[in-house]
């Protein structure tokens, strides 16, 4: 506990200092790439014969995804708390290979927890943390997949708090790094509207993101809630289906729990007992929700839609075919939807899809999904 | 009066708390060898709800958690298994187990239920201090204590948490997960002496104590040591012939706390 309350002290102390705005800004400006384009989708908008298209490019970026906005905050933040060493837990990998490189750039040990299962699912960036000189822990406990990294990146935690910050890469986990983790992904936002504005002279009327804790989404959402006519739309994992229990889409079949640090949605059993979740995107495959998107359900800002496996393969293939930009599978769970909600909409309406990330490590497992088997 | 404080009344006033995981590897097992806990000197038992997902465990109760889930434990066989215990334990009860445990099956079923079936406390290592509220209000009403813990690293909010403590207070003995260790290095006796300052309260000392000797420094450190992975080691090693191993090994630790 105290590990969090000196966190949340060094944040509300430095987030508003303009030393660290000028370093981060910085950072995110010549090493990270920023700003990611706003690229109107031509030929998809063609396609579809509807709505305009436009996507937001977090694949763009240094390390291939939107997680670098969160963690070159965090390592900075942690680098002026004195700490020496980063831990992170990853999914997919890319938190991992973003924490991994900060930790390089920034002169810090770095371990990061990734289930085993995930290791097997995301062979290249486990080599790529490695090569950032960072050490990849394979978790064998309960499910092996992204639940059991986190809890073992908290069990190693509360072990060794001195030196060490814990990196968590999305919003969720006790507060504040719900907050942290919003706030320095909140720039994706900032960005769309100031170049749709520039582009269209107008704000959108849906932004679309995928889910699984959901940095890159509410990263998307927060400078648009208070815009009350843009609607805001995450794409949970359905995984096999939300009739099946091999799913991951918390919002359409969790419910309220405890769990992680933080009250929010979760897929569980009647005693409460954490579901084994699943999807084919090893970024979205987490039995919760951050909890502030929890509220946005709750109240009604938000809507979460569920897109199964199948329908993000589709999309995968889709997007390369049309734009020639091959989407993060996780992301494609978001270009799904847009496919779908798309032509149902007026030829005068804009949709902004977040790209959160680059799907060059999903085309071996996306070629086991359709069967053939390749090796590099 | 906290039923808990009647642990800390015996000899030299030192508790001896082993930990069972309930289920583990089956129900009639744990039941037998929290008797044989009973009958040879235990003098408050805690009994662990099995989670998921145990963050605050290591490798060891982790595996206990997940033997006992996958043979069907589930909360209300827990709640059995202490109604049957309850015919002819007498000592106090506390269970331990996970925030979700409690609140999924609904904090007001669920402490109702401690008093009915005689728990007399619930230990919840996944809620701070700061959120016990989420719980307090029916542990009042049901006359359930809801135990406080404090690590190495609370310092400030040590005599805070003592202040408000209610049954006993869990000292947890060094940073990181439950297990064995082979060293205690924390300065335990200057957060004791902070808890006495702030509350009249017992406290033990749990997390990596498995010898006589570690069990008998951290008992005259405190006022009980609390042992966990030890003795679900033996459980893991001998499965549902574990009865005679426990009770030796409950003898021992006790002697050794007798000692302090």
């Amino acid at each position: 506990m105290n590990a969090v309350l000196e966190l949340e002290e060094a944040y509300n102390r430095l987030k508003d200092d303009e030393n660290f705005k000028k370093e981060l800004g910085e950072l995110l400006k010549n090493y990270a790439g920023r700003p990611s384009g706003l690229y109107f989708a031509k030929k998809m908008t063609a396609d579809l014969c509807g709505a305009k298209i436009y996507l937001k490019r977090e694949d763009l970026n240094h390390t291939g995804s939107h997680k670098i906005n969160n963690v070159l905050g965090q390592a900075l933040l942690a680098k002026k708390m004195g700490k020496t060493r980063l831990i992170a837990e990853t999914g997919a990998g890319q938190h991992g290979v973003a924490t991994a490189t900060a930790a390089a750039l920034m002169d810090m040990e770095c371990v990061v927890f990734m289930g085993e299962e995930d290791t097997k699912r995301q062979a290249l960036n486990v080599y790529r943390m490695r090569l950032l000189g960072a050490k990849v822990v394979p978790v064998k406990s309960g499910t092996a997949t992204l639940k059991d990294a986190v809890s073992e990146a908290m069990r190693e935690w509360t072990s060794r708090i001195d030196d060490t910050h814990y990196c968590l890469g999305s919003v969720m986990g006790p507060h504040p790094f719900p907050t942290i983790v919003r706030d320095f992904q909140s720039v994706i936002s900032k960005e769309i509207k100031a170049q749709l504005l520039e582009a269209e002279g107008r704000l959108p009327d849906a932004v679309i993101a995928c889910v699984g804790g959901g940095s890159n989404a509410i990263g998307s959402f927060y400078d648009f809630l208070e815009d009350k006519d843009v609607r805001l739309i995450g794409c949970e994992a359905a995984g096999r289906g939300i009739d099946t229990f091999e799913t991951a889409a918390t919002v359409n079949t969790g419910r309220l729990g405890i769990f992680h640090g933080m009250k929010s949605y979760f897929c569980q059993d009647e005693f409460g007992q954490i579901a084994p979740v699943y999807s084919i995107s090893a970024g979205l495959d987490y039995p919760g929700i951050g909890p502030e998107h929890a509220y946005l359900h709750d109240i009604g800002r938000a809507e979460y839609v569920p897109v199964t496996d199948s329908e993000a393969v589709e999309a995968f293939e889709y997007l390369s075919k049309t734009e020639g930009i091959i989407p993060a599978i996780e992301s494609a769970h978001a270009v799904a939807h847009a496919m779908k909600l798309a032509p149902k909409m007026s030829k005068d309406n804009i949709i902004v899809i977040t790209i959160s990330g680059r799907g060059d490590k999903d085309c071996a497992a996306i070629a086991r999904y359709r069967g053939e088997d390749i090796r590099e | 009066m906290s039923n808990i404080k009647k642990a800390f009344e015996n000899e030299n006033g030192k508790a001896f708390i082993p930990f069972f995981t309930c289920g583990d590897p089956d129900t009639e097992t744990t039941a037998k060898v929290v008797r044989a806990a009973a009958e040879n000197g235990a003098d408050l038992i805690e009994l662990g709800i099995p989670f998921s997902d145990p963050t605050a465990e290591g490798p060891v109760i982790q595996g206990a958690n997940l033997r006992a889930l996958s043979a069907g434990i589930t909360t209300d066989r827990v709640f059995e298994l202490v109604g049957d215990l309850r015919r002819d334990v007498s000592q106090p009860l506390v269970f331990m187990t996970y925030a979700n445990v409690v609140f999924s099956y609904g904090a007001k079923r669920f402490i109702s239920k401690c008093e009915k079936v005689g728990i007399d406390g619930i230990i919840l290592p996944d809620l701070p201090f700061e959120e016990k509220g989420e719980f307090l209000p029916e542990c009042r009403e049901y006359g359930v204590d809801l135990i406080s813990l404090i690590a190495p690293t609370s310092r400030d909010r040590v005599a805070m948490i003592a202040r408000e403590a209610s049954g006993f207070v869990y000292i947890v003995s060094s940073l990181g997960v439950t297990g064995t260790r082979a060293n205690i290095t924390t300065d335990l006796s200057s957060i004791v002496s902070v808890v006495r300052e702030n509350t009249n309260v017992p406290c033990a000392v749990g997390f990596g104590i498995s010898t006589p000797e570690q069990a008998k420094k951290m008992a005259s450190l405190s006022d009980g040591a609390i042992v966990g992975s030890a003795i679900v080691k033996i459980i893991e090693k001998y499965g549902r012939d574990s009865v005679p191993y426990v009770a030796d090994y409950i003898r021992q630790m006790k002697s050794a706390v007798l000692e302090a």
